[in-house]
């Protein structure tokens, strides 16, 4: 959200249910809601603004074939290639014939990778990870206060929004 | 109607398996028999789980979970019977010459789980079983018809608290109910997760029992407070426990490929001996189907498609019923004929018989199905769809995900 090329107006509401009610009053009026800061998740709140489903679902997949994929590398290279074992007593030496074996070892890889995988992307996404400046747009915003973030043009619509934003309930209104 | 000629279909199959002296038939009724048992007590299970963890969202699910514990007492005389009856040709250890000690047939191993496998407490365990489900099944029931007439809160306190007790009942009962009907089966061998396996392949029988009825009231019209909300939560269950099944079959199966003692793995041999290619259908069936086609959010969203996986998910499980009981009750079987005909003198110890599919096997299950759609539809017409004083119906009716 850089605020050199989009102009944003933020409203500052106190309830949850009123900044729910306020989008799709205000999208009706015109005003070009973007997104909703919530500290907490609200029931309805990605219907309501009509944001695509998360795409995270596609990392985890991608993640856990990584997983999957080094454990039975290195599986393959360790216990089959490298020093072949003889494991449980039955000297096959075949890797599939001890993938029974292996299986435990390659479900904790492929859980690892995708668990660590998703926790890393989502921390990136959200600007949460260590040493990235946070956007703070209110100090209570984590806390209990709700911010709505309506896009403008130029500075002349500030006065309109403003009074639109206050008509559908917010408390406290920010321009940068 | 459809049900009445399925029952028909059944009985015409058991009749004829006993008028040709077909070796597999109480190995038949034994194994469906306890697929219908399993999805009739595992919907009680159920149903007294969203009472204790006092969920919302299965409020208008109710019903189709209550009239299926309705089967428990047809399932539990069905059962009493066949044990009753055809006890000797199921189980090695029903034979009181294995453990007198001067009879020739005397096995060491067996007499020394004559504590647990005698007579008298299997017959005190199965009736107990059977009454205490039943009892909690009606109870369930009986309350929730009554929230209809008036207090929907006080009822429903009363089935909470009634579910905890049953929780607990249930803990006990479906673990020994699982070495004493199925893995007493192989009488010389046991697992210690045995239990925790059963319950899985039952539970994941009756969530899809569950979806069919559900989605097959809502396909005919029914139901419409079902929304594709409550549908992808029964098909995440039906996902979810697919791979809580295979999880269990495989620490099963690893454990003791692993080890490689030579009593245990006996249970595996014979299965890949004689039964490989329903031995790894189950498997495939069970985790690979379910996993590839239910992982998606939209598939679970889906009315027909949920449907058509609750039947892939019921052939899978029947497989592995079939691959758990058939192997051990048809040696049993087999020992039993061949005494019976006075072969063993003559050739010694007997080949092992075989179980196999055929139109029999079919016929029996295709009879054990229509019993059941019988008795959850004859429930289900007999009370409203949906229980409307239930303290959850509003957030039931709202639940979106």
């Amino acid at each position: 959200m850089s605020a050199s090329t989009k102009k944003f107006v933020y409203g500052i509401f106190n309830d949850d249910e009123v900044v729910l009610n306020a989008i799709g009053s205000l999208r009706k009026k015109g005003l070009k809601v973007k997104d909703v800061i919530s500290p907490f998740p609200i029931h309805g709140l990605d219907h309501e603004l009509g944001l695509d489903r998360t795409r995270i679902s596609i990392c985890a997949f991608l993640y856990g074939m990584t997983g999957m994929s080094l454990a039975l590398l290195m599986i393959w290279y360790m216990n089959i290639f490298d020093w072949p074992m003889d494991i449980g007593g039955k000297p096959s030496y075949a890797f599939y014939k001890n993938l029974p074996a292996f299986i435990p070892v390659t479900f904790e890889s492929t859980v690892l990778c995708a668990a660590h995988g998703m926790v890393i992307t989502f921390l990136l996404r959200s600007k949460l990870l260590p040493g990235v400046e946070p956007n703070v747009i209110h100090p209570r915003m984590a806390d209990d206060h709700f911010v709505m973030a309506i896009q403008i043009k130029d500075d002349s619509e500030i006065a309109n929004v403003e009074a639109q934003l206050k008509s559908a309930g917010a408390v406290e209104f920010i321009n940068k | 109607m459809i049900a009445g000629v399925m029952m028909i279909i059944g009985l015409l199959a058991i009749i004829a398996q006993f008028a040709t002296h077909h070796e597999q038939t109480w190995s038949n009724l034994l194994m469906n028999n306890f697929m219908f048992m399993g999805m009739a007590l595992c919907a009680t299970f159920f149903l007294a789980v969203q009472y204790v963890a006092e969920v919302g969202w299965s409020a208008v699910i109710k019903r189709p979970l209550e009239a299926m514990g309705q089967s428990l007492p047809v399932a539990g005389g069905i059962m009493i019977v066949i044990i009753a009856l055809g006890g000797h040709h199921l189980y090695h250890w029903m034979d009181a010459e294995l453990f007198d000690p001067k009879s020739p047939k005397y096995d060491e191993i067996i007499a020394g789980k004559s504590g647990f496998l005698n007579p008298t407490f299997f017959w005190i365990r199965v009736v107990a079983y059977f009454v205490i489900w039943t009892y909690f099944a009606k109870l369930f029931r009986k309350n929730s018809m009554l929230s209809d007439e008036g207090d929907g809160v006080g009822y429903w306190r009363k089935n909470r608290a009634a579910a905890a007790k049953f929780l607990v009942l249930f803990a006990v009962t479906e673990s020994t109910m699982s070495w004493d009907f199925v893995m007493s089966v192989d009488t010389h061998w046991f697992s210690t997760l045995f239990a925790w396996y059963t319950f899985s392949g039952i539970f994941v029988t009756s969530i899809a029992a569950l979806v069919f009825t559900v989605t097959y009231l809502k396909s005919k019209g029914y139901l419409q407070e079902v929304t594709e909300h409550h549908l992808h939560d029964i098909g995440k269950f039906m996902f979810a426990f697919s791979i809580f099944w295979t999880y269990l079959w495989f620490c099963q199966f690893m454990l003791i490929w692993y080890s490689n003692i030579p009593e245990e793995i006996t249970y595996f041999m014979l299965r890949q001996d004689h039964y490989r290619g329903l031995w790894l259908a189950s498997f495939f069936i069970n985790f690979i189907t379910p996993f590839v086609i239910l992982m998606t959010r939209d598939a679970k969203r889906k009315l027909y498609l949920l449907m058509g996986m609750s039947i892939v998910v019921f052939i899978g499980h029947w497989i592995d019923t079939f691959v758990m009981i058939i192997p051990g009750s048809m040696i049993t079987a087999g020992h039993h004929a061949a005494e019976g005909a006075a072969h063993v003198a003559e050739h010694g110890e007997a080949a092992i018989s075989i179980g196999s599919i055929g139109l029999m096997e079919i016929g029996t299950t295709i009879g054990f199905i229509g019993l059941f759609m019988y008795l959850v539809q004859h429930y289900l017409s007999k009370s409203p769809l949906v229980a409307k004083n239930h303290p959850m119906m509003e957030e039931s009716l709202h639940h979106a995900i």
